[in-house]
C-alpha cells in the first residue's frame, strides 16, 4: 500500500517534469502613466447606453506586486520549430460594449482568428499590420453579424485591430511562427509546454513598456525564469 | 471720386452692369457651403474616421444617398458620410455656379464634359476591381454636369476671370471627390513607405484650402463693389509682405494637415515647452520613451521624430505669421487697416486655439475649430491681397 502512495506521488510530481514546462512571472519596475478614462466611449449615443460607468484605457495592466500581464514571452531558436497554427483551435476576439476583448492576445501563424460582434451596434474590423505579407483587411460587421475570420501569413508584434466607427477600439495580436510563447495572465506568469531540452533565448515583449531578453536553459525537467520591464 | 458721380454711375450699370445680384449671392452661398465642408472634413479627420465607411462612392454597400439612418448615425459613420453628402451638395452648387458664371455658352462645354464623363465612368466601372468607384463617381457627376448643360436659361457669360475661376472650381471640386473617394478606396497601398489614405489625405486636405480660397475669391469679384470698381484700379496686392504672409499661411496649413493625417495624435503634449524642454530630444531612445509614455486614448500611430520636427516647425511658422500680419497692420491705414485688425484677431484666435488643441490633449472639436479658423485666415489674407489694390489709402 505505501508503495503504491509512493508511485503516485511519483507519477504526480512526475508527470508535468515530463511536459518540460517553461515558467515565470514577468514583473514591471516603476509606476507606469495612469489610464485615462475612455470619455468618447461613455458619451456615444450607443455605447454609451453599453455601459455603467466609464471604462479606462488598458495599456498597462499591473498586479500589486507589479505582475504585468499581455507581455509576449517567445522563446527564440527552438530547434525544427514552425507553425502548427492551421491546425490550432481559433482565437476568439469579441466587440463587447464598442470594445476589443482581449485587448492583447497572441496566435500562431495560419492560425483562425474569430472575431464576434457582441453588440447591438455597426462595429468595423480594420487590421493594421505592418509586416509585409500581412494583409490589411477592413470589414463592416453589423449589430450581431456574422464572425469575420482572419489569420496573418507573417509573425508580427502587437499587429493592430482597429475600429474606424469607434476610434477608441483597438487591441493587438502577436503573430509568432511556432508554438513557443504565451501571453501573460493577469498575475503575470506564463507556461509554454512542449519544448525540447536546450539553451535559448527568451525574449519578452510588452508594448509600452519594452522588450527584454535572456538565455534560458530549459532541462529534460523544464525551466524556469522571471523577466522584469520597466516603466520609465 | 466715384462717390460724386455715384448717383449717375449706379443707374449707368442698372442699365448695363454686369452686375449680378444673385449670382453674387449664390457664390456666397457656396463659398460658405466649402468653408463647412472643411469643417466637416476637419471633424472626420480630428476624430479619424476617415475609413469608418470602407468602401465608396457606395456606403456599406448602399448607394450612398440611401443608407439608413440608423446606419448613418451610428459613430464615426455620422461624420464621414456626413461629409459625403455635404460633399455632393457643393458638387452640385459649384456645377450651378459654373452654368451660372459660363452663361449659355458653357452649355455645349458641359454637355461634352459630362457625356465624357459618363461614358468614361460606364467603362471603369466595366474594368472593375477598384476602378469600380471612381467609376461609379464619375458617371454620377457627369450626370449633374449633363443636367447643367440642359438648363436652357439664355444668359450672358460673366465678364473676364470669372468664366476662368469658376472652371477652376468646377474641375476642383471633381478632383477634390475623386481624392476624397481614392482616400478611402486606395487607403492601404504604399507609397514612398507611406500609406496613399495619408498622402491622399493631405493633399485633399490642402486641396479644400486652395479651393475655398477659389470660391472666395469668386464671390468677391462678383460682387457690386468689385464689379464697379472693375476699371478704377488694377486689383494687384500693394504689398508684397500681404502676399508672403498669406503664402506662409498656405505653407502652415500644409504642415498642419501633413501633421492630422498621420493619424498619431499630439506629437508634442505639452506647449509652451516640448517634452519638458524647449527643444525636444530627438534621438530614437528619446522617441521610443515619448511613445511609451502616452496614454493613447484612439488607435494612433506611433509618433517619430519627423513628427515632433514638424510639430516644432509648426509653432515657429505660427510665431512668424502672427509677427508678419502684425506688421501688416501696423503699416496698414484706412480700410486696410480695418481688414488688417480683423486678420490680425483672427490669428491670435488661431494661435489661442492651437495651444488649446495641445491642452485639451487633441479633443476633436477644438481641433476641428483649428482647422476652420486657419481656413479663415488664410482666406483673410487672400481677400485682402485681392483688394488692397483697390482701396484707396486715403479714403477711410
Ligand atoms: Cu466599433
Amino acid at each position: 500500500m505505501k508503495r503504491i502512495i509512493a508511485l503516485i506521488a511519483m507519477i504526480g510530481s512526475a508527470a508535468p517534469l515530463l511536459a518540460g514546462d517553461f515558467t515565470g512571472t514577468v514583473t514591471l519596475k516603476g509606476s507606469p502613466p495612469p489610464e485615462k478614462p475612455i470619455d468618447p466611449l461613455k458619451s456615444d449615443p450607443s455605447c454609451g447606453k453599453l455601459v455603467t460607468g466609464t471604462p479606462t484605457t488598458t495599456h498597462y495592466v499591473v498586479g500589486p506586486k507589479g505582475e504585468l500581464a499581455n507581455a509576449i514571452v517567445i522563446v527564440k531558436g527552438v530547434p525544427g520549430a514552425k507553425s502548427t497554427g492551421a491546425s490550432a483551435a481559433p482565437v476568439i476576439v469579441d466587440q463587447k460594449a464598442c470594445i476589443y476583448h482581449p485587448h492583447v492576445f497572441a496566435v500562431q501563424t495560419g492560425q483562425k482568428i474569430t472575431v464576434k460582434n457582441s453588440d447591438p451596434v455597426l462595429h468595423n474590423v480594420h487590421t493594421t499590420p505592418t509586416v509585409a505579407g500581412n494583409k490589411e483587411s477592413n470589414n463592416a460587421q453589423l449589430a450581431n453579424g456574422a464572425d469575420i475570420h482572419l489569420s496573418f501569413d507573417k509573425a508580427e508584434q502587437f499587429l493592430r485591430f482597429k475600429c474606424d466607427v469607434h476610434p477608441w477600439m483597438f487591441a493587438y495580436a502577436c503573430v509568432v511562427d511556432h508554438p513557443y510563447f504565451a501571453l501573460t495572465g493577469a498575475d503575470g506568469s506564463f507556461k509554454i509546454s512542449g519544448l525540447p531540452a536546450g539553451k535559448y533565448t527568451v525574449e519578452v515583449s510588452h508594448r509600452k513598456a519594452g522588450t527584454v531578453s535572456q538565455e534560458v536553459e530549459i532541462t529534460d525537467a523544464g525551466g524556469k525564469a522571471d523577466f522584469s520591464l520597466e516603466a520609465k | 471720386m466715384h462717390h460724386r458721380s455715384g448717383f449717375f454711375f449706379t443707374r449707368f450699370q442698372m442699365l448695363k452692369s454686369p452686375y449680378s445680384h444673385g449670382l453674387h449671392w449664390f457664390a456666397i452661398l457656396v463659398a460658405l457651403c466649402a468653408l463647412g465642408l472643411i469643417g466637416m472634413g476637419g471633424l472626420v479627420t480630428s476624430h479619424g474616421v476617415g475609413m469608418a465607411v470602407p468602401d465608396w462612392p457606395t456606403s456599406y454597400g448602399y448607394n450612398m444617398f440611401a443608407l439608413p439612418i440608423s446606419m448613418w448615425l451610428t459613430g464615426g459613420v455620422f461624420h464621414e458620410h456626413t461629409h459625403r453628402l455635404w460633399a455632393s451638395a457643393l458638387g452640385v452648387l459649384v456645377i450651378a455656379l459654373t452654368r451660372w458664371i459660363g452663361g449659355r455658352q458653357s452649355r455645349l462645354p458641359l454637355a461634352i464634359i459630362g457625356g465624357v464623363e459618363v461614358v468614361a465612368g460606364q467603362a471603369l466601372i466595366l474594368l472593375g476591381g477598384e476602378w469600380k468607384g471612381a467609376g461609379h463617381f464619375l458617371s454620377g457627376i457627369g450626370g449633374v454636369v449633363l443636367l447643367a448643360a440642359l438648363v436652357w436659361a439664355p444668359n450672358e457669360r460673366s465678364s473676364r476671370p470669372l468664366p476662368t475661376l469658376a472652371w477652376l472650381a468646377f474641375w476642383g471640386v471633381q478632383l477634390q471627390g475623386l481624392l476624397g473617394g481614392l482616400r478611402v478606396v486606395l487607403d492601404a497601398h504604399l507609397f514612398a513607405g507611406t500609406r496613399l489614405g495619408v498622402w491622399f489625405g493631405v493633399f485633399h486636405g490642402c486641396l479644400a484650402q486652395a479651393f475655398l480660397v477659389l470660391v472666395v475669391v469668386i464671390a468677391v469679384m462678383s460682387s457690386r463693389w468689385w464689379v464697379e470698381r472693375a476699371t478704377a484700379a488694377p486689383g494687384t496686392a500693394r504689398s508684397k509682405v500681404l502676399l508672403f504672409t498669406t503664402g506662409l499661411i498656405f505653407l502652415q496649413l500644409i504642415i498642419g494637415a501633413t501633421m492630422r493625417h498621420q493619424h498619431a495624435g499630439l506629437a508634442i503634449p505639452d506647449f509652451p515647452k516640448a517634452y519638458g524642454a524647449w527643444w525636444p530630444d530627438l534621438s530614437e531612445s528619446a522617441v521610443t520613451q515619448y511613445n511609451a509614455n502616452r496614454v493613447e486614448l484612439s488607435a494612433h500611430n506611433p509618433i517619430t521624430a519627423f513628427q515632433i520636427g514638424l510639430q516644432m516647425v509648426h509653432r515657429l511658422v505660427a510665431l512668424t505669421i502672427a509677427m508678419l500680419v502684425g506688421a501688416c497692420l501696423w503699416r496698414a491705414k484706412g480700410a486696410l487697416r480695418r481688414l488688417c485688425s480683423a486678420w490680425f484677431i483672427l490669428i491670435i484666435i488661431q494661435a489661442g486655439l492651437g495651444m488649446w488643441t495641445i491642452w485639451s490633449n487633441k479633443a476633436a472639436d477644438v481641433a476641428t475649430l483649428h482647422v476652420i479658423t486657419g481656413a479663415l485666415s488664410l482666406v483673410t489674407g487672400a481677400v485682402i491681397c485681392l483688394i488692397s489694390g483697390k482701396l484707396s489709402p486715403t479714403r477711410d
